[in-house]
């Protein structure tokens, strides 16, 4: 059953509407529970587009084993999705910088208020984002530690390959997932594949992990995956960062979630005119590639990876 | 006048990002002015160089008082004004959400940090800066109300007002908060326009950095007696909102008194020309902001009132 959950006239001849897709099960779901699936929050990031039509196409299947309520938000900001932009257009504005929003307030604090009142009161919520065009990630999800006892649980039912307990942060109080855990509604950010891209295998892996979910909830009664053990890591010394020591070209020579050994060559940063290599990026410690650069041109600073050092490989 | 090159970094291509500053007078660091971060502030560049060449002829006359510094940054951002693009050509990030910057991060990160370490330590701090909503302004002081700086001390630069804003928690990155958190008397000076020039409101902008600048005892500047700024929370303020969504056709200016009932703007169907909608002021006030883009979503505060008694 597709609602219409906000919607805004627009200049000329257009209406912004935000939908949702709400699939009950055959029988009344009045004792169930719900779970909500949301994604295009930020309109480059896609990889959420083929999770909501999988896990629909999985659910109509096996329609007599739901036993609660899903609801899909393919599209929050569905002028971003529809025009390959990030933010809000026009307005250039990050949507994830702006909940809880402001139901009397500007379009874009309304639509934002109108989302989080749909939402909240859900049993769990996934928010599934796909980094950006220019890094690639491994399947994660990414929790702020004010909300971890909370959504630890969950999410080692997800069957990502790595859990980010990261530390909490003023400007990051203005996020869906932190206007949501601030008032009890349990949010997973899920960080996958690379923007204005789908990547099909973890796009089937994290359905595999909502179905998980969902049946630990009570939603699906048929059968599911063992969730694969993910990786925590909660020490923020873990992760090694590496930024460009120089702009140029990055050709990368290691694959994303490979091991590494200290000193072996990630990748090098070239200088196309010159036909020189600038700088060769090394492991600067054991460790496995997270994240790694998708899109070649590099500004020094520029983020090329991010490596998780072996001895946080903890299985719990 | 001493020029400098306060962070550089190198391009594939382009030439290399540099930004640069001016720096009069010699002594203690005294007060730092910064111009646009985002590539589409030109009124706020375009003030900073008139700020440079008053500052290089009061200098050159011998009317920066000894032991001040003042340093004066017209961009903080050239490449994306180069491009006319808003925020970091690249990765579409914002300078002045990255504040104080980190060496070791992302690029804007440490365009941040080299920027921050050159400006912090100054006892007072001006930025030209722009909303992120297109439209024109009663020209102002904007400060927080939690930190370091003070009502009194932003009444000095003799602007109209002195607009209070209560902090949230996407300020906690900008260059005002941090300046404050570094102990720096931090004010955002809001001119008239953003992406044109309009000449009368940066004229009235560089005379009140001057007002400022006389007022605190660093230069010598005799400047007509100083209007008393109205000081008025960001909360106080009364915002006009469409209803519908249309051709905007505004019917007054910012600056301009209205009364109760007078109408403020009409909403004109694009296809039809048919009025959807007028705005009518809800009190007797003065346009504190008004909406100067031809289009116009709905449930947008287009326009903002302030009470002439504030």
């Amino acid at each position: 059953m597709v609602e219409t959950i906000a919607s805004v006239g627009l200049p000329i001849d257009e209406t912004l509407k935000n939908k949702k897709n709400r699939i009950l099960p055959e029988k009344s779901a009045e004792e169930g529970k719900r779970i909500s699936i949301v994604t295009g929050i930020h309109g480059d990031e896609l990889e959420g587009q083929y999770v909501c039509f999988e896990l629909q196409r999985r659910i109509e299947k096996d329609r007599e084993n739901l036993a609660g309520i899903v609801d899909i938000y393919p599209a929050v900001n569905p002028l971003g999705i529809d025009s390959i932009t990030r933010g809000i257009p026009a307005f250039d504005l990050d949507m994830n910088r702006l909940f809880p929003g402001n139901i009397d307030g500007n379009m874009t604090e309304y639509l934002a208020a109108g989302i989080i009142e749909d939402i909240a009161g859900s049993d769990c919520v996934v928010d599934i984002h796909a980094s950006n065009i220019y890094l690639t990630e491994i399947p994660q999800i990414r929790i702020n530690e004010l909300h971890e006892e909370m959504l630890m649980p969950m999410a080692k039912n997800a069957n990502v390959d790595f859990i980010w307990v990261h530390g909490a942060s003023t400007v990051l109080e203005s996020t869906f997932a932190h206007s949501l855990n601030s008032i009890g509604t349990p949010t997973l950010v899920v960080e996958m594949g690379v923007g204005m891209r789908i990547t099909q295998e973890y796009g089937d892996q994290l359905a595999d992990g909502i179905f998980c979910l969902m049946h630990e909830m009570g939603i699906w009664k048929g059968k599911v995956k063992q969730p694969r053990q993910p990786i925590i890591s909660r020490d923020p010394d873990d992760v090694n960062y590496l930024n460009a020591s120089v702009g140029g070209l990055f050709i990368p020579a290691a694959r994303h979630w490979e091991e590494l050994k200290k000193g072996d060559v990630i990748g090098r940063i070239v200088d196309p005119l010159c036909g020189k290599v600038l700088d060769e990026v090394k492991a600067p410690v054991d460790g496995i590639l997270f994240t790694i650069r998708d899109y070649p041109v590099v500004d020094e600073g520029s983020l090329m990876g991010r490596l998780l050092r072996k001895e946080a490989y903890k299985f719990e | 006048m001493n020029k400098k090159i306060i962070y550089e970094i190198k391009g594939m291509y382009r030439d290399d990002f540099r930004i640069t500053g001016y720096e009069f007078g010699e002594g203690a660091k005294s007060v730092c002015i910064v111009g646009s971060s985002r590539g589409n502030e030109v009124q706020q560049i375009y003030c900073c160089s008139l700020l440079v060449k008053k500052l290089r002829q009061l200098e050159e006359e011998g009317r920066i008082r000894a032991g001040h510094k003042i340093l004066v940054i017209p961009s903080m951002n050239p490449y994306s004004m180069n491009i006319q693009k808003r925020f970091w050509p690249t990765d579409n990030t914002d300078i002045n959400r990255m504040f104080p910057g980190y060496h070791l991060g992302e690029t804007t990160q440490r365009i941040a940090d080299g920027v921050f370490k050159e400006i912090m330590e100054y006892e007072y701090g001006i930025q030209f800066t722009s909303f992120y909503m297109p439209g024109d302004f009663m020209p102002h002081i904007r400060m927080m109300d939690e930190g370091y700086s003070n009502v009194e001390t932003a009444k000095k630069f003799g602007l109209p007002y002195v607009v209070v804003r209560k902090v949230r928690p996407y300020d906690t990155t900008t260059l005002n908060y941090n300046w404050q958190v570094w102990n720096t008397q931090a004010f955002s000076l809001y001119t008239t326009t953003t992406s044109r020039i309009e000449r009368n409101g940066a004229g009235q902008a560089v005379l009140s950095v001057l007002n400022f600048l006389s007022a605190q005892e660093i230069v010598k500047y005799s400047v007509p007696e100083l209007m008393e700024s109205k000081v008025v929370c960001d909360t106080d303020m009364v915002s006009v909102r469409t209803a519908k969504s249309g051709i905007f056709e505004p019917l007054i200016k910012a600056g301009e008194e209205v009364v109760v009932g007078e109408p403020l703007a009409n909403i004109v169907h694009p296809y039809e020309g048919e009025i959807m909608e007028t705005l009518f002021a809800p009190m007797d006030a003065k346009v504190f902001f008004m909406h100067n883009e031809p289009l116009t979503y709905a449930n947008t505060a287009v326009i903002k009132l302030v009470r002439d008694q504030a």
